[in-house]
């Protein structure tokens, strides 16, 4: 960990073995401070010097969300039929496996039916880690069956959202699923169903060009990276440096594009509020 | 964490730009055998025409000749590789919208604007009317000389374009109106306005709207069906695609600069995404397939706008006879049933 000697001063100044603390601490990529890993985790992941948002998997989501960390998981056993037999340098289906063994999960979300200060509600949290929470038939099909229990049940929806957009493996197969999911989600408004979308970082391409940004509330968390296409497309298109903060969930909110940019550790008591004001 | 770039973030339209500039200058490049003999024939015919005062010979010869060059046309068509049908999609004298509203309807009238923001002329929108029918038309608009290539953005609607195409059929849906909607696209903008004015949004509303929209709706994919911005006008009771024309999540330069790290693994990623008519209808993304006239809509705009025409015609039909909610159940049920490519375990 080459980090441990060239940041000076404040730290490792105890003669402390290396290998004992290395697992304590953890170096903030925003602010280059190190923080006690303790403190990261009483503070939601969240770096108590600077409010980097550290980026957390769907399971730590629905423990952050629902009371109790109290949930029941539902459609968690479909499985990608890889349609195209998509074979790059590497072939999809070896890639599924590894996604699954490294999450446990058989693709990039999961679905969940808890309670958000006592009132039921349904949650769909996208699993970055997975494939780079890419939008494939499993996802899209997944995501949609949430929307209709919200529609069956009269539960609010929460879709937390992050993603790279669609999975290219699957090729057109996930450019349907936007249509599907918004489809779904017209079923869901004409219901009169809340639907809250939260976006994390990253949330870009068909993902955000779909569900992420038709909640009634569309909000977000400091920081995030957040668009239809991703920057480098766009500095390679327009020939020059993108602003800074472009496409940072500050920029979208200063541009009309969401409700509110909530902080993690306010991020419950926010939705809370909403879903009384939007549900009896 | 390479994983990460294995995902579209709107496609890699910059490359697919430079592709298609490269291929207006050469020309579809076609290799294959029957390719240089249709085009080696081509000038003979061109060559037996031009000549002054032709023969009853001459003129049997050309008439020998032709049949020759539609047997070949369709050996070339029918046995395209998917690059190169994503090269006919992209051919500069591929009929655009314009071009087909000219050819199929009548009394055309364009309406303009997003009523927030601007015109966008990469989207046309207007009033026509097929067969003395009322319809509203909406497609993507491409050109053919530099200006208006510029003009047209290249066919790259910005968010105004999807809000104006929005906006044209909410008022066909007010007046009972059908909507014909025509894809040709690489994609949407990915440009900074198109960011900062909210690209996703426009067409994520699309998406919804679309489905709930109480007309009929009837989506030709033209030529390129690029990604997210096709799709923000192709949620249709009817999804067609014309024989040449190709849909895909992302352009297959794109794909090949992504997933093989080169670009110049085009014709494999094109081959890998699927992307042509007939890959389409067997996946069952599609309703119909609309055939060209021999060798490609550009080498003849009449036939290709009559057998649009007709096809059009024929789905419009049998649209209208669906009583409305009939309608809208069945198009929810189309997208709700589309590509389920998975297994429970
Ligand atoms: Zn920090
Ligand atoms: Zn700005």
């Amino acid at each position: 960990m080459a980090w441990f000697k060239r940041e000076s001063g404040e730290l490792d100044t105890s003669g402390e073995k290396k290998v004992r603390t290395e697992g304590l601490w953890v170096k903030c990529e925003h602010c280059r401070q190190i923080i006690w890993k303790k403190d990261l985790e009483d503070n939601f992941q969240v770096c108590p010097k600077c409010d980097k948002h550290f980026r957390i998997d769907a399971r730590a989501r629905l423990a952050q969300l629902l009371d109790d960390n109290q949930y029941e998981i539902f459609d968690s056993n479909l499985v990608s039929t890889d349609p195209l037999k998509f074979v790059d340098l590497k072939a999809y289906s070896s890639r599924l496996k590894t996604a699954q063994t490294d999450t446990g999960l058989k693709d990039a979300i999961i679905n969940a039916r808890g309670k958000l200060n006592g009132r039921p509600v349904i949650v769909s949290a996208m699993e970055y880690s997975f494939i780079g929470g890419s939008m494939g038939a499993v996802v899209g099909e997944a995501i949609t069956r949430a929307i209709e229990q919200g529609i069956e049940s009269k539960a609010p929806v929460i879709i937390i959202s992050a993603s790279g957009g669609a999975r290219m493996m699957e090729g057109v197969i996930s450019l349907m699923q936007l249509a599907k999911i918004s489809a779904a989600l017209a079923r869901l408004d004409e219901a009169k169903v809340p639907y809250i979308s939260v976006l994390t970082d990253p949330t870009t391409g068909g993902v955000t060009a779909s569900f992420a940004m038709l909640g009634d509330l569309n909000i977000a968390e400091p920081g995030a990276l957040i668009g239809f296409a991703g920057p480098r497309v766009i500095e390679q298109t327009i020939r020059q440096k993108l602003p800074q903060g472009f496409q940072r969930s500050e920029f979208l909110l200063e541009h009309g594009m969401l409700d509110a940019v909530v902080h993690r550790k306010q991020l419950k008591s926010y939705i809370a509020r909403a879903l009384n004001f939007m549900a009896a | 964490m390479a994983d990460a770039t294995l995902v579209v973030t709107g496609a890699d339209f910059l490359l697919s730009m430079v592709e298609t500039r490269w291929a207006k200058r050469n020309g579809s490049r076609m290799e294959s055998k029957a390719q240089l003999e249709l085009e080696k024939i081509e000038q003979q015919v061109a060559k037996l025409q031009s000549l002054a005062g032709q023969s009853e010979e001459t003129a049997r010869q050309i008439e020998q000749l032709n049949q020759r060059l539609d047997a070949l046309r369709s050996q070339v068509t029918g046995k395209l590789t998917a690059w190169q049908r994503t090269e006919l999609a992209r051919h500069p004298q591929r009929p655009y919208t314009l071009d087909y509203v000219e050819r199929v309807f009548s009394d055309w009238s364009e309406i303009h604007g997003d009523r927030g923001f601007a015109d966008d002329p990469a989207i046309v929108c207007g009033m026509a009317r097929l067969q003395g029918e009322e319809v509203m038309v909406i497609g993507h608009q491409k050109a053919r000389d530099t200006k208006q290539k510029v003009y047209r953005n290249f066919g790259m609607p910005n968010p105004e374009g999807y809000r104006k195409a929005l906006r044209a059929m909410k008022i066909a849906e007010k007046f009972g109106r059908p909507i014909l909607t025509f894809v040709d696209t690489p994609g949407a903008y990915p440009g900074l306005g198109a960011e900062e004015r909210g690209q996703a949004e426009a067409i994520a509303r699309n998406l919804r709207e679309m489905a709930r929209l109480r007309v009929p709706i009837i989506t030709t994919i033209t030529g390129e069906g690029g990604s997210g911005g096709a799709l923000a006008i192709a949620v249709g009771d009817r999804v067609l695609m014309m024989e040449n024309s190709v849909y895909s999540v992302i352009s297959p330069e794109g794909c090949a600069s992504i997933m093989w790290r080169d670009a110049t693994k085009k014709e494999l990623a094109a081959e890998a995404l699927h992307i042509t008519a007939k890959d389409l209808d067997e996946m069952q993304c599609i309703d119909g397939i609309v055939p060209e006239p021999e060798g490609g809509a550009h080498t003849d705009h009449e036939a290709a706008a009559a057998l649009l025409s007709a096809s059009l015609q024929e789905n419009l039909a049998k649209l209208k006879a669906v009583p409305i909610a009939e309608l809208l159940a069945s198009r929810y049920n189309k997208f709700r049933q589309i590509a389920q490519f998975f297994r429970a375990e």
